[in-house]
């Protein structure tokens, strides 16, 4: 490649981040603490759309509220912070008034299984044609650590001070069940797996779901005595099993355990718009104009 | 600035339907082609027809999970360039409140209609109530306006269903149209005008090069325009405090310039936005101050007072909120006192006697809901507001 004089000079200059171009950098630093998994599935994301060849103009990214809730803000795309738990239905008014946008959720656990869990059940069933990418990190991190419906069985928070002994949800295991027709696991170690499946998930038809487990540092490995961020990726390396297909059923978490990753669910449904199409069609014949 | 109706879907002509279906109506003349809904006594019948009607004229009709869910679908909607509304009765409506919130803090320019019904809590499912109007001026959280209309006939709820549209888009705001269970269910003639008569306000796009756009400055009347997702703008919205570019700016500097714009758009401008309609004001000795079905309820009482030789005006608010608080004020200057019946134990009366500074009496009569007035306690409450 040639270099222009303007890059052969020796400045000294940060080095810039190679998805830089989908991100908003004149809103950097953002906000997640040091050693926070958030960062490393906003990059796995940015490769994804990259490489996905959708058109980036006609991508939207709607998130909730949460740590993971700012990653819409940090993309440049259009985007929308929603409220708290909702961004599922903000995003299934987006696609369905206009289905030639590409819609992206992004948020954390506690937005979308927690507050938001009526909705993500419902947005499966109907299989909207969207994209959910579900940032698990076990943990309220923005509110100050407080236990969710993601807290493994035996750890500890702020509003669990005594251990958590709440049943956790089996997210791809609720997600498969209620309709999703692309259903991945990975964690913030993965990088590749998750890039490749995030990709897969956006170029698929109908409601996709991507959990990726990221280490929550400051409020969850802390209280729990995990060490810092590598140290939770290290138990990421170290304990994940890739298991592609695996029956959902049998990928719960426990704490500290075995994490089954991989791709569990590819399958072929009609979407919400094209099942009310054709359903359409048939019912008014040539007086229907398909959406 | 307006254009005429989409001819498509309108439905010219006379019609014998009740105000829930008129507002349905309304809301497809108007332009609206995405609702989402729950559904809920006694509103339900709007979401019908609109289900009915909307697969042949291009609409999206979808039923949520939630009230919830319905009222942030349709923002979703707005964002990628619907009109949209959503419907509900009071339960529902509580659910909306932080929704209601959003749009005022996002400008997203919408419709939520509310059939009252009686509450607290599931109430009176069936019967009428006008204990929201409160709520749909101060329900969600933090200092905002909104704007609220109160029809009370069916032809009404087709006419200030479109003002509504009309007015979310001028001044991006939440619109309530509070209907209530009677003007919901009464079945009235309605006439449609053909689509050529009925006046619609676009939205506000912007219209200058793509460079030069911020998401949130505001036009000389305090509304920036917007655009839409797929435009290629790459906009951010979001419910945090944000500056012009729409990102959030946690200060409160910051705070102030956005609270003061989002609510002074609609207070600087209230003059245009209230409406209102009198009878025999002028001159008055007592002002009934009636709003929605109770403005029908009053006038057995005002013509029973006349005959008996009171001179009593009839003032009905057409607009809630913006509350009409200077025409209050200038009536307030003559007459001996205020009568104001309504469906709740005390809301809008708050607001006449807010106008009236104590300068003149104000007589309430509440009534709990289920039913509307008997006449009798209109009329009462009329002479005896004379009384020392």
């Amino acid at each position: 490649m040639m270099m222009s004089e303007e890059s052969m000079n020796l400045d000294v200059r940060p080095p810039s981040n190679p998805v830089e171009d989908l991100l908003r950098m004149e809103r950097m630093p953002h906000i997640w603490c040091p050693g926070c998994g958030i960062g490393t599935t906003v990059n796995c994301f940015a490769r994804a759309l990259e490489t996905s060849g959708l058109d980036l103009k006609k991508t939207a990214i709607v998130s909730g509220i949460g740590c993971a809730g700012r990653v819409a803000g940090y993309m440049k795309l259009d985007s929308f912070h929603t409220t708290h738990g909702r961004a599922i239905p903000f995003a299934t008014g987006l696609k369905l008034a206009n289905p030639g946008l590409k819609v992206i959720v992004y948020s954390g656990d506690g937005d979308l299984v927690a507050i938001g869990g009526n909705h993500f059940i419902h947005a499966a069933r109907r299989n909207v044609d969207m994209t959910v990418i579900l940032l698990n990190n076990h943990i309220y991190g923005m509110t100050g650590g407080q236990v969710a419906p993601t807290t493994p069985v035996g750890a500890t928070a702020s509003t669990a001070p005594h251990g958590n002994f709440e049943e956790s949800f089996n997210l791809p295991y609720l997600a498969e069940s209620c309709g999703a027709v692309y259903v991945a696991r990975w964690t913030a170690y993965h990088v590749r797996h998750a890039t490749k499946s995030i990709k897969e998930a956006l170029l698929k038809k109908g409601f996709s779901f991507v959990e990726i487990l990221a280490p929550c540092p400051t409020l969850y490995s802390r209280r729990n005595k995990l060490g810092d961020g590598l140290a939770q990726m290290k138990y990421y390396a170290a304990q994940s099993e890739i298991r592609n297909e695996a029956d959902t059923k049998t990928v719960g978490l426990a704490f500290q355990g075995k994490i089954i990753v991989g791709k569990f669910v590819d399958r072929e449904k009609p979407t919400y718009l094209d099942a009310m199409n054709a359903f359409y069609a048939r019912k008014f014949g040539e007086g229907y104009e398909p959406y | 600035m307006t254009v005429k109706a989409d001819p498509k879907g309108v439905l010219s002509g006379a019609h014998f339907i009740d105000g829930d279906h008129a507002c349905a109506e309304g809301a497809i003349a108007a332009g609206c082609r995405f609702v989402a809904g729950y559904p809920i006594t006694p509103s339900t019948e709007v979401v019908e027809r609109i289900a009915e009607r909307f697969p042949l004229i291009g609409g999206m009709f979808i039923q949520m999970e939630d009230e919830i869910a319905s009222s942030i679908a349709i923002q979703g909607a707005v964002w990628a360039g619907k009109k949209a509304m959503t419907v509900t009765s009071g339960p529902g409506f509580s659910l909306m409140m932080e929704h209601i919130g959003l749009a005022a803090m996002t400008e997203t320019p919408c419709v939520f209609v509310d059939v009252q019904r009686a509450g607290p809590s599931t109430g009176l499912p069936t019967l009428p109530a006008q204990g929201d109007m409160m709520q749909a001026r101060w329900g969600s959280h933090g200092d905002y306006e909104i704007i609220a209309l109160c029809p009370n006939s069916p032809q009404e709820s087709f006419d200030l269903t479109i003002k509504a549209f009309n007015l979310s888009e001028e001044y991006r705001v939440p619109v309530m149209l509070m209907l209530d269970e009677c003007v919901g269910h009464m079945t009235e003639r309605v006439i449609i005008p053909p689509a050529g008569e009925i006046e619609i306000r676009p939205r506000r796009y912007w219209k200058g090069s793509p460079e030069d756009y911020l998401p949130y400055r505001a036009d000389k009347d305090g509304v920036p325009p917007l655009v839409k997702a797929g435009d290629g703008y790459g906009i951010h919205i979001t419910g945090l405090t944000h500056d012009e570019r729409g990102y959030p700016v946690m200060t409160a500097d910051a705070q102030e310039e956005l609270v003061h714009r989002l609510v002074n758009k609609i207070r600087e401008n209230a003059g245009s936005i209230v409406e209102f309609k009198e009878d025999r004001v002028d001159g008055a000795q007592v002002v009934v101050v009636t709003y929605g079905i109770t403005s029908r309820v009053a006038i057995p009482a005002i013509e029973q007072a006349r005959r008996e030789g009171i001179r009593v005006g009839h003032f009905r608010m057409i607009t809630a909120w913006p509350f009409p608080e200077k025409r209050i004020r200038e009536l307030s200057a003559a007459a001996g006192a205020f009568v104001v019946p309504e469906i709740n134990y005390g809301q809008m009366v708050h607001e006449v006697e807010g106008a009236v500074a104590g300068k003149t009496r104000v007589v309430h009569v509440p009534h709990g809901g289920g039913s509307v007035h008997d006449p009798k306690d209109i009329h009462a409450a009329i002479v005896n507001s004379l009384k020392g």
